[in-house]
């Protein structure tokens, strides 16, 4: 066929250039959430080859066949209604593929939103990860260590991560561990994964957050359980404290590299509660929405720190701070720009 | 007053699109003096209420519209095309990607269609002209103020930069402090306001104007698509009205309604945005729909097969689209059981999706099909927005989308969906219809040309960035690294632009040859039409149908020809009642662009004179008693007399 003939030749030389499915990030999990993922991919992508193919044929087959030539020259194609029979056809077929792909899509969706299911028996490691302008914060409170820019995890062990940021929207993302979630400044998001093998795997901010988004990649490192306990005492010898001075200081950077303290800002500046609590500014109001079964439910999943102390997710400045502190580097020289 | 607000700082293109932009405004200028054009252009163009004139004006606007984004376009794929490439800084990058978006979409696409619905909804309705005629040159002027509005960004004070999407905290006045985002509300809030009014014109126009004998089942399927269309932009319009003015006020009054904190929510914002936005999008691509069918028709000469089953899938479609928006957001964190809600609404697109692309497929069987180059458009539509399609459904999928959501994947599903689903829809239908507003046809041998330029560059400018997206590159990144593997594939892509460039290239050119060198069209219908738009002159007299044709079948032409079903009789002419010309409407979009202008530097006192101008210039108008004209039953007849002898009136 005239028409096809380029399109099939372009498509083949682009699966030739392809250098091996290997570079197929999304499609090379190291986990059982990616893997979920990836194999939903792929069932789709057959699934929806059958549906090309069938489209594919049928127009291949009319245009060849119905074509103006000179043996049909003066044929008047007679008027013709429909076929409610064959419209039958191609709303049920349809609908029974989206009908399969639904079941597919709300199983592995629960699936990949709650711990793997050959970790559920684990009480998975928390990590808390917030971004603020191109950078990357990682907080462990079980250890009580924090990093920048890069990530640790043993292996063969549920992760959860609790993102939150100090600026616009971003989304973290390790595509050969787990799918993205954003990271937004008035609530927690969390994200389950694990890694089945030991390695190191790009993780980036996949949400267009601004000048610097490019940048902003940073290192998840997964090692064995040994290594990591050895990493763990050995941040926790050898890093320096993370100040409330420092912490403010890294904020207000634009770029950094990697860095390393034996604390973390969880203590000084605790991560969003849920909408009612960022929203609220003084303490009775916390109380009355404390008590409503909702904000219970929500408390137990993300049991937040005592929400006392002056921070930017208040509404109201700390009275004893003179000046709000300013929760980004951007906030800041907007303040000096006017 | 600070001046420096004004300026755009520093880079060689910025300040070369400056000396281009003011050699083109003082050319033009010149030229208008110089062949003391003034006086036409304001009394044929700049006054006029004719729908034809208005509708050849968008299609205009869209072309120059096509050719800024498409500029756009080339720029971030040279950036692109080679790992750490110097080409555009990231603050350069991240303006041109948000007003391609903007462009595209707002200034290009939709102004496209509406100038085309414009020319051939009252023809194909037989109408003498659209229900509100004034108000029709308001919402011309308004979208054309509001383009221009976004247009003056890049060389005057900066362009919006936070994605056309504009998500909050990133547009707030926090995190982009120039003027760019200001620009995007009001830019927007302007042409957006002129959409409204668009809308609910053609709705009153093709429920109140039809025919005789037209009842709603025998509307040509275009009239469907734009009628639904409208529909659509009625209710998915307003979001956007309020949408903006909030972000106006966060922005310029320091409001916060979605900034970081005081209770400033920024999903509200997202959730806002995609009411509007996932509408938007169906806004585009079903007037397409539309188009094809009609081209489908014409080209395979046949009637348009299950064509109830087309208007209820159209139905189906608009009422789906208000009930996705959250699939562009399935990552912020609202559980599996929201998201499955979603996908499932998503995923039942692909349902009356594709009964049109069966129905098309069957009416193509047993016809006897030409390849003009209208057709080809159409033809080349149905395997590529299949493609479109089918990665839509994969994305629709929330567990899959944690994996493609913001990566190059959505970017080549969706320009799979809205090239040759919007794309070649305009192009196909503007080809399809030049003759009839026109008197001559495009030049099929260029046209082919320019369509297999356009066609394959399409497929190796975007086929790649699916795998890209599998590789895990994010959209909107400026640069990437030498190791993260991107750089041939991206480097075939911008192979893909530059073939694009010259398919579009050859059609303006295409576009030139055939104004001076194809001959004069004397039947009127030239491509052996089916519905009434072919039943008039072309270019056809400004009152349309000398008597107003009925209506007794669906392709009411088409029987005219076959069945020898009279269309009107034609010894009735009388006289015919027109709007009179008017430049109030012009005049109040200068105003709206000069009180959109002071309140995106906010410069109070400009701003707070042009508000009670465009006050007074409203209140002025709704109380004009031009009721305009008559046109004598001689001239009508003087005048169809020399229209069949071939002559321009």
């Amino acid at each position: 066929m005239k028409k096809k003939g380029p399109l099939y030749a372009l498509f083949l030389s682009l699966i030739l250039l392809l250098p091996g499915c290997s570079s197929l990030t999304v499609l090379n999990p190291k986990g059982p959430s990616a893997r979920t993922l990836s194999d939903t991919i792929i069932l789709s992508i057959v699934v929806m080859l059958g549906v090309l193919a069938v489209v594919y044929i049928l127009y291949i087959f009319v245009l060849v066949k119905y074509r103006a030539k000179k043996s049909n020259e003066g044929y008047i194609p007679e008027h013709e209604e429909g076929n409610k029979v064959l419209e039958a056809i191609w709303i049920i077929i349809p609908i029974i593929i989206v009908a399969f792909l639904s079941v597919v899509t709300v199983k592995t969706t629960t699936e990949v939103e709650n711990v793997a299911a050959d970790y559920k028996d684990q009480t998975p490691l928390v990590i808390y990860a917030s971004s603020s302008n191109w950078k990357w914060h990682f907080s462990y409170p079980e250890e009580g260590i924090e990093t920048v820019n890069y990530v640790n995890m043993p292996v063969h062990r549920a992760v959860e991560f609790r993102m939150y940021s100090f600026g616009t929207i971003t989304s973290l993302w390790i595509p050969q561990l787990a799918g993205q979630k954003y990271a937004m400044s008035d609530m927690l998001t969390t994200l389950h994964l694990s890694a089945d093998t030991e390695g190191s795997y790009i993780g980036k901010n996949a949400n267009f957050s601004g000048k610097g988004f490019a940048h902003m990649e940073f290192e998840a490192l997964v090692m064995s359980n040994k290594d990591y306990d050895e990493w763990v005492n050995d941040v926790k010898e050898t890093a320096p404290e993370l100040t409330e001075d420092e912490f403010k200081s890294l904020l207000a950077t634009d770029f950094l590299g990697r860095k390393t303290y034996s604390s973390t800002h969880l203590e000084f500046s605790p991560p969003p509660g849920d909408h009612s609590e960022h929203m609220s500014g003084d303490g009775s109001e916390m109380d009355m929405d404390n008590g409503s079964e909702e904000h219970q439910d929500n408390k137990e999943i993300h049991p937040s720190p005592e929400p006392s102390s002056g921070t930017e997710f208040d509404s109201e400045p700390d009275p004893e701070v003179e000046q709000p502190l300013p929760s980004s580097p951007v906030d800041a020289e907007t303040h000096d720009g006017n | 007053m600070d001046l420096d607000k004004f300026k755009v700082h520093g880079e060689p293109l910025i300040y070369g699109a400056m000396v281009s932009i003011a050699l083109a405004t003082i050319g033009i200028l010149v030229g208008l003096t110089y062949f003391k054009k003034w006086g036409y252009l304001w009394r044929e163009w700049l006054t006029t209420v004719d729908h034809k004139k208005i509708g050849v004006m968008y299609i205009l606007a869209a072309l120059l519209m096509l050719f800024r984004g498409g500029v756009d376009a080339m720029m971030m794929r040279l950036q692109t095309a080679a790992p750490e490439m110097k080409f555009l800084d990231a603050q350069h990058y991240n303006e041109v990607f948000t007003t391609h978006g903007l462009i595209m979409i707002l200034f290009m696409a939709m102004p496209f269609i509406i100038g085309l619905m414009n020319v051939i909804i009252p023809l194909q309705i037989g109408a003498r002209d659209v229900a509100f005629p004034r108000l029709n040159a308001v919402s011309f002027w308004l979208f054309f103020m509001g383009a221009m509005l976004l247009n003056i960004s890049f060389v005057i004070g900066g362009s919006p930069d936070a994605g056309w999407s504009a998500y909050f905290p990133l547009a707030s006045l926090e995190f982009s402090p120039t003027v760019g985002n200001n620009y995007y509300s009001l830019a927007l809030q302007i042409s957006g306001i002129g959409t409204l009014i668009t809308g609910v014109n053609f709705i009153v126009t093709i429920l109140k104007m039809r025919a005789p004998g037209m009842k709603l089942m025998k509307m040509p399927m275009f009239t469907w698509s734009v009628l639904i269309t409208n529909v659509i932009i009625v209710f998915a319009f307003p979001v956007l009205t309020v949408a903006l003015a909030l972000m106006m006020f966060d922005r310029l009054f320091g409001s916060q309604f979605f900034t970081m904190a005081n209770g400033g929510m920024d999903m509200l914002w997202a959730n806002l945005f995609w009411v509007w936005g996932h509408p938007e999008v169906y806004i585009v691509i079903l007037p397409a729909f539309g188009i094809y069918s009609e081209i489908i028709a014409t080209f395979s000469k046949k009637n348009l097969y299950g064509y109830t089953s087309m208007v209820f899938s159209m139905l189906i479609i608009s009422l789906l689209s208000f009930l996705v928006w959250a699939h562009h957001f399935y990552t912020m964190g609202q559980g599996a059981m929201v998201n499955s809600f979603f996908s499932i609404t998503t995923m039942a697109i692909a349902v009356p999706t594709g009964v049109k692309i069966f129905n098309w497929l069957f009416t193509l069987r047993k016809g006897r099909i030409t390849f003009t180059t209208p057709m080809l458009y159409t033809l080349a539509f149905i395997p590529i927005f299949t493609i479109g399609g089918v990665t839509g459904v994969m994305l629709a999928m929330a567990s899959a989308d944690y994996q493609y959501h913001n990566t190059m994947f959505l970017v080549a599903h969706f320009h799979y969906v809205l090239i040759p689903g919007a794309v070649f829809a305009v192009i196909a239908g503007f080809h399809y219809w030049f003759p009839k507003v026109f008197g001559f046809r495009l030049n099929e041998r260029l046209g082919k040309h320019s369509f297999w330029w356009i066609v394959i560059s399409f497929n190796v400018t975007f086929f790649p960035l699916f795998f890209l997206g599998l590789m895990g590159m994010t959209r909107r990144t400026y640069t990437y690294s030498e190791e993260s593997g991107f750089g041939p594939l991206n480097m075939l892509s911008f192979v893909g632009a530059v073939g694009l460039a010259i398919g579009f290239l050859l059609l303006v050119y295409n576009i030139y040859w055939s104004t001076r060198y194809m001959p004069r069209d004397t039947t009127s219908d030239p491509w052996d039409g089916r519905t009434l738009e072919w039943a008039t002159h072309s270019p056809m007299p400004v009152y349309n149908f000398a008597i107003v044709p009925t209506v007794q079948t669906r392709d009411a032409l088409w029987s005219a020809k076959q069945d020898n079903i009279p269309l009107y009789d034609d010894k009735k002419i009388t006289k015919i009642h027109m709007p009179s010309n008017t430049g109030k409407p012009f005049i109040l979009g200068v105003i709206f662009f000069i009180l959109g202008f002071s309140l995106v530097f906010s410069l109070w006192i400009p701003a707070i004179l042009s508000g009670i101008g465009v006050i007074v210039m409203l209140a002025f108008m709704s109380f004009d008693r031009d009721h305009g004209y008559y046109i004598s039953a001689e001239e009508v007849i003087a005048t169809e007399k020399k229209l069949k002898r071939g002559e321009t009136v």
